[in-house]
């Protein structure tokens, strides 16, 4: 069976494509990934997402996204994409073990958490280095912890962190923050939390087997002076990188990894093949400009599949 | 969670993973854990598939801390996986079903 529209992904830009194309018709197929929902499953309090004046949690949001996807026919599958051919049409997708043909494919793949980049980082990931403080923070009751960046998703953590650790330090490379003002009053006014500022990890310190990690060596960026911090966990929050492995040499990307896209539009250099949310915003990145952006794939592909058919 | 996959507690930690002569893997979660709710499902699957050859069980870290704390568990979904009553192998995060399975294969 051929079919209309796949989506890969299921963030707020996946799922909204998802309820778009499931009222006009086109039966979208949904392949959620490793991480169903997206990043927002892994944050805590959304309070910027219209219409939720008390907030939402993120996963709860989530939950209600995929319930109206569903709810107008769209199928969501529990899989991972592990390939697809966009050369030649009908598109074709691979996921669990099983080839998928189709019309046209919404690219929804959003970014994952950035990291240093260091071999003692990943030595240490899971043994006192983490990406995902509403996973990990549990671990850190009366810990001192260590958040590294400077964005709102470094100043969330540090917050969201304070509620297990006895400190938390945001190591920053700057000598001002990047998050948002109302983000930067509740860490600045936090008593818990204090800010290193113009630092940089030099390497974390520890051992992978048994005690994990016992501490950072810290750069200062001005400088150049290294000096030991001794900690229990270092969260690292500091962006995020486009998940487009995919679609490498198959279809046109920046120098970064972001698909490309047509302005004012979701078309990618491919006909047929759209992309919304966080894998072609370098700028905004949120999880409301996602689903307008998630909008925007389904009515294009839409109007794509139209043009087929007349 | 899935018939096929064991709640594992204080009480039966022993006697389920570390004294069973099958390959042995557990899945350490939590409830407010998003990506611990992803991979679950995968977890109860390869428990079904493996029924008879290999023993999945799943600890929540909120109600058995200790176990938790004696593998130095410091990151969720962590999946450890036994053979013997020892530790081979450690997955840490968002994990393939197939990633999962090489593993418990090499070590039937």
């Amino acid at each position: 069976m051929e079919r209309k529209v796949i989506i890969i992904g299921s963030g707020p830009a996946g799922l909204t494509s998802a309820i778009y194309t499931a009222r006009a018709n086109l039966e979208p197929l949904v392949f959620e990934g490793l991480q169903p929902g997206g990043q927002l499953t892994i944050t805590t309090d959304v309070e910027n997402f219209p219409g939720f004046p008390e907030g939402v949690t993120g996963p709860e949001l989530m939950d209600l996204l995929r319930k109206q996807a569903q709810k107008f026919g769209a199928e969501t599958h529990f899989a991972n994409v592990e390939k697809v051919d966009i050369s030649q049409k009908p598109f074709k997708v691979w996921a669990g073990g099983e080839e998928y043909k189709t019309q046209s494919v919404i690219i929804a793949t959003g970014a994952s958490a950035r990291l240093l980049g260091m071999e003692s980082e990943s030595k240490l990931m899971g043994f006192g280095v983490s990406a995902c403080a509403t996973c990990d923070g549990f671990f850190y009751k009366d810990k001192k912890v260590l958040v590294v960046g400077g964005g709102d998703t470094a100043l969330e953590e540090a917050v969201y962190l304070t509620r297990f650790a006895s400190s938390v330090s945001i190591v920053h490379r700057r000598d001002e923050l990047r998050g948002s003002k109302i983000m930067q009053d509740r860490v600045m006014k936090h008593p818990k939390i204090d800010v290193l500022w113009n630092s940089v990890i030099d390497e974390f310190v520890g051992e992978s087997k048994g005690v994990g990690l016992t501490g950072v060596k810290l750069k200062n960026t001005k400088s150049g002076e290294i000096s030991t911090v001794e900690c229990d966990g270092v969260f690292i929050a500091i962006g995020h990188k486009p998940n487009s492995d995919l679609f490498t040499n198959q279809i046109k990307l920046d120098d970064m990894g972001y698909v490309k896209t047509q302005p004012d539009s979701s078309k990618t250099s491919v006909e047929g093949v759209f992309a919304s949310g966080d894998i072609q915003d370098t700028v905004y990145k949120q999880a409301v400009t996602a689903a307008g952006s998630g909008c925007m794939a389904a009515l294009d592909a839409e109007r794509y599949l139209e043009s087929l058919e007349s | 969670m899935g018939d096929f996959t064991k709640t594992l507690t204080d009480d039966n930690f022993e006697i389920e993973i570390l004294n069973s002569d099958k390959p042995a893997l557990v899945d350490f979660w939590a409830e407010w854990c998003g990506p611990c709710i992803a991979l679950g499902p995968t977890v109860d699957s390869i428990a079904e598939e493996y029924d008879g050859k290999a023993v999945v069980g799943k600890v929540n870290v909120d109600h058995h801390p200790t176990i938790a704390a004696k593998y130095s568990i410091r990151s969720i979904p962590s999946l450890l996986i036994f053979s013997n009553g020892k530790v081979e192998e450690q997955l840490i995060g968002a994990v393939s079903k197939e990633e999962i399975t090489s593993i418990i294969d090499r070590l039937l």
